[in-house]
């Protein structure tokens, strides 16, 4: 059995997997970062206390999950959702799913995502990919990330459904219930509410944990790095740091040149000029985020390291906080209804 | 970012697939192009993994000293912490951390050996002697 799907390649695995499912019901023309736009997915935290494999817990994209359901929702889209308590029940319904046609998306962990080099293969629990369908005893597999599409076999594809620790999957499936012809009226809508929930989430909540406040304590606690930690562990950090911020599913430069892409498509159904002028500024910040990486793999591969060194790291990421505050600032200005 | 100015090192996903990166065109317009990865990241993996070999041969040695179970040692192979073995082997993590003594270790049931020996996916007589052999 096989289900209607078209794959497409996309830079953010829970992009990917919403852009593509919501293809199969109707939004034809959505892309990956409309998809990321609509779902307010551009983010930045830094989580004091929780440590991540041993280095800081930095994240600079939405929790899982959101990005999906934001988007349905502005979509007017009804969502289905279901977890499941044994992995028998949760073989079954995928069967059924399959069977009826649906291409369902699944929430996995990579570590036993026997596909994935071993290079990339940690206990990080968020990956999400489409199942579209079963031949030959194998399940049909769209991992976003990936240029093709692939397959798993039941061993293989339950074992990452069912993978334990934190944001266990639970054999999480999902998938957007009806089919559904989105006019212009709701996308423009839908674009207008992503960006409202984004600039809320970057620079209108309080304290240091989120949003553009977030990159400049970051900024001001790399520079102390160096003293607290020591040179190597330092560089461990600074190198979990660039992990989170360009590895697959980032597009690179933290997400920034998504955002970017996303005001600039924004445009077409929204001919406000400032949403031009200011997907420039997060070309701008992606560039910065960049140049800082550059400069942290200066610091971890030992060819830099002095106080300077650090102070400069931190000095790009004051900057891009910077930026990136008056680029959201800019967004929440923007009069949609003139 | 410029589509020209894309890094196109060698990477270790690359092996798998190239990624998508989004950069604008000479006329400033967005695009996808596909990449094969930036050697600064590849470093950045590269430093996490040298310090998950460090921690696995730390720990090896410690095993070997007698200072902790074999557990010790499977815990960082496979990269898990106590609370993820507490999720695979339905053990307390209090439990988990009492079985970390050799002494205790040793006198383990067939039956919880085995639980351990399934969530780092390997035999009881692997996980007793740190022997493994990878397929």
């Amino acid at each position: 059995m096989k289900t209607e799907f078209k794959h497409l390649q996309a830079a953010h695995c829970e992009n990917g997997v919403t852009t593509n499912l919501l293809r199969t019901v109707g939004v034809e023309n959505m892309t990956e970062p409309m998809t990321f736009g609509i779902g307010a997915g551009l983010f930045y935290v830094l989580l004091p206390f929780l440590k991540i494999n041993n280095g800081p817990a930095i994240a600079f994209r939405t929790m899982p999950g959101l990005i999906f359901k934001r988007t349905c929702n502005a979509l007017e889209i009804p969502v289905f959702r279901k977890k499941f308590s044994s992995k028998e029940s949760g073989k079954r319904f995928l069967d059924e799913c399959l069977e009826r046609g649906q291409a369902v998306g699944c929430q996995v962990g990579v570590y036993y995502l026997t596909y994935f080099p071993k290079e990339y293969r940690f206990h990080f629990n968020a990956h999400n990919m489409i199942v579209f369908g079963k031949e030959d005893g194998r399940y049909l597999i769209s991992d976003p990330v990936m240029e093709t599409v692939t397959s798993l076999s039941d061993y293989e594809l339950e074992r990452v459904r069912f993978a334990k620790g934190p944001f266990a999957p639970r054999g999480q499936i999902y998938y957007p219930k009806e089919s559904k012809i989105i006019t212009d009226e709701v996308m423009r809508k839908a674009i207008v509410t992503g960006i409202k929930k984004n600039v809320f989430h970057m620079i209108k909540i309080p304290g240091t944990v989120v949003g553009v406040n977030a990159i400049a304590d970051t900024g001001k606690k790399i520079k102390k790095w160096r003293d607290k930690l020591g040179q190597q562990k330092a560089g461990l950090y600074l190198a979990q740091l660039v992990r989170m911020q360009e590895e697959i599913g980032t597009g690179g430069g933290g997400f920034r040149y998504i955002y970017a892409a996303f005001l600039q498509q924004a445009h077409a159904f929204l001919p406000k000029d400032e949403l031009l002028e200011i997907s420039k500024t997060f070309t701008q910040a992606g560039d910065i985020w960049r140049n800082a990486a550059v400069q942290a793999a200066g610091i971890y591969k030992g060819r830099i390291g002095s106080q300077a060194d650090f102070d400069v790291m931190g000095d790009y990421l004051l900057q891009i906080s910077e930026i990136e505050k008056n680029a959201f600032k800019a967004l929440s200005k923007i009069k949609w209804n003139s | 970012m410029k589509k020209e100015d894309i890094p196109q090192d060698d990477g270790a996903l690359n092996k798998l697939t190239k990624e998508i990166v989004y950069a604008v065109d000479s006329n400033g317009k967005y695009t996808t192009e596909l990449s094969t990865g930036w050697e600064v990241k590849t470093k950045a993996l590269d430093v996490a993994w040298n310090e998950i070999e460090q921690r696995i041969a730390n720990a090896k040695q410690k095993v070997l000293n007698n200072e902790a179970s074999p557990l010790l040692y499977f815990i960082e192979l496979r990269l898990m912490e106590i609370g993820i073995v507490s999720a695979y082997t339905g053990f307390w993590k209090w439990t988990i951390k009492k079985h970390l003594k050799p002494e205790v270790f040793k006198k383990l049931s067939e039956e919880k050996l085995k639980k351990y020996a399934d969530a780092f996916n390997v035999t009881v007589e692997e996980l007793k002697t740190m022997n493994v052999h990878e397929d």
